[in-house]
């Protein structure tokens, strides 16, 4: 019997040594398994599908400020194109929380409105991500189509919006449709703007791309170079030109630099559109009708 | 299953794609095939005949087309009227596939009617029935999300759906009046 225990200790110990990580929190939830893992200093969200399992928010746990995630910082870059310090912010797509924490932080009058598919996922913020709630910030449960239709209806405008609802295994076709994006434009406040992370890649990467096109002109895509990832940023107004952007990532530098985002290197991440067009124009365009997102993606 | 596939695509732009858009749409076909087995076994009781049944598949050819020319601004007024998305998607599912798949529902019961010529083999026919017809919805299922919905637009493949019951329904017509002599123009004799 004793042989046999030790047996099974020497046969498992290897493992507890290969996952330093250790999973604090797990559940099932309509959508899938939400997983929070910490490794010593980092905590992180993840969501397991299929067959991979991917991490939607993470962490420091000394400096939870400071954003981990490359993606999470390119959505700054918004900042570069708004004229002014935004006043009502819509996110779609919540994770753990953190981009409303951080907007939040930096713009501590600004109405932040928080939209999430699943209710795990919200609790799951709340409870291991610190996601700030007061009277400036809320959040809803519910599909990110139907919210941004219904605040059609009420005239309610936002000066930032940020869609960040695609985890890179399953597509919301839906949320990727020339006739979402145009409910998504209807509901910006002049000079407003719209960021979207995105992970498209091969042949979905056109289709997206020439969607976005078609609804706000040209855009910038924003890229760390390394990864699938890329954020793109919108208007509906003209987007500003280099100078004017170099000019506002220096003014702001000092004020993202806590969050880890350095702006001004980030200016040299950002390709727009008009001179750089990398999809054939004759890509057909993803409608409510037509749109084989997750078929594209593979 | 085709077109119950197409649903979840239909309804998202205005109700989403929660878990919840699924359960009024297999709520809906299954609630409306459940009722059209009993009305079409029904119907199968009353001189049953080849063109009567051609008349179901002509019916419900034409009962699909709305789903394809007035879905938008059926599932705004509902939008528009009812906040709970899921009874909101429940209504648009009843409103747009409902009546359809009723019809749909008809036909099994009415070919067995068809089919039956000994009480004997009755199990036998309704065996092959059931094992064509679900085999078939799965066809249709895989090819309609595998393969149609990258190269078609949905209303384009609701339109082809309603145009393979119309024509199926009006060959089905015209071969009873061609080749089926009905039995009571039959000389008298004949019936011994």
């Amino acid at each position: 019997m004793n042989k046999f225990a030790v047996l099974i200790f020497a046969l498992i110990y290897p493992l507890s040594l290969l996952s330093a990580a250790e999973v604090i929190h797990q559940e099932r939830s309509m959508y899938r398994n939400i997983l929070v893992e910490d490794s010593d200093n980092v905590r992180c969200l993840k969501f397991n599908e299929q067959t991979n399992e991917t991490h939607q928010s993470c962490l420091y746990k000394n400096d939870p400020q400071r954003l981990v995630f490359n993606y999470t910082k390119l959505l700054f870059s918004g900042l570069l194109v708004l004229d002014k310090a935004p006043e009502r912010v819509l996110i779609i797509g919540l994770g753990g929380g953190t981009m409303s924490n951080s907007i939040h932080q930096l713009y501590p009058n600004a109405i932040i409105e928080n939209i999430e598919i699943d209710p795990a996922v919200l609790k799951v913020a709340r409870q291991y991500f610190g996601f700030i709630e007061n009277e400036r910030i809320s959040s809803k449960v519910a599909d990110g189509r139907i919210y941004i239709k219904r605040a059609a209806i009420k005239n309610q405008q936002y000066d930032w919006i940020i869609l960040d609802a695609f985890n890179g295994d399953y597509i919301p076709e839906h949320l990727l449709s020339q006739e979402f994006l145009k409910e998504c434009k209807d509901l910006l406040t002049s000079g407003g703007i719209l960021t979207s992370n995105t992970f498209s890649v091969s042949k979905l990467y056109d289709h997206e791309s020439a969607t976005y096109k078609s609804v706000f002109g040209d855009f910038f895509n924003v890229r760390n170079g390394k990864n699938s990832n890329r954020v793109i940023l919108t208007s509906n107004q003209p987007l500003p030109n280099g100078k004017v952007i170099a000019n506002r990532a220096k003014a702001l530098a000092s004020r993202l630099e806590p969050f880890g985002v350095d702006l001004i290197k980030m200016t040299s991440a950002i390709t727009s559109t008009k001179d750089e067009q990398d999809w054939p124009e004759s890509t057909k365009v993803l409608t409510d009708q037509f749109s084989p997102a997750n078929l594209l993606n593979q | 299953m085709g077109i119950e596939l197409l649903g979840g695509r239909i309804l998202a732009p205005f109700f989403g794609s929660s878990v919840h858009i699924w359960g009024s749409i297999i709520t809906v076909f299954m609630l409306s095939l459940s009722l059209g087995y009993l009305i079409g076994g029904k119907l199968s009781t009353k001189a049953a005949s080849l063109s009567r049944y051609g008349l179901i598949f002509l019916i419900a050819g034409i009962a699909v087309l709305p789903i394809a020319l007035w879905s938008t601004p059926i599932m705004e007024a509902i939008f528009i009227q009812v906040e709970d998305s899921r009874y909101g998607s429940f209504a648009a599912s009843m409103a747009l596939f409902f009546i359809p798949t009723i019809i749909l529902g008809m036909i099994s019961p009415y070919s067995v009617r068809l089919l039956v010529t000994d009480k004997e083999k009755s199990g036998q026919v309704a065996g092959v029935l059931y094992f064509v017809s679900t085999l078939g919805s799965a066809i249709g299922t895989i090819i309609t999300s595998f393969y149609f919905v990258l190269l078609f637009e949905v209303n384009n493949i609701i339109y082809t759906f309603s145009t393979i019951l119309m024509l199926l329904g009006i060959a089905a017509v015209i071969y009873h009046r061609l080749f089926i002599i009905p039995s009571h123009t039959l000389p008298e004799a004949l019936h011994e």
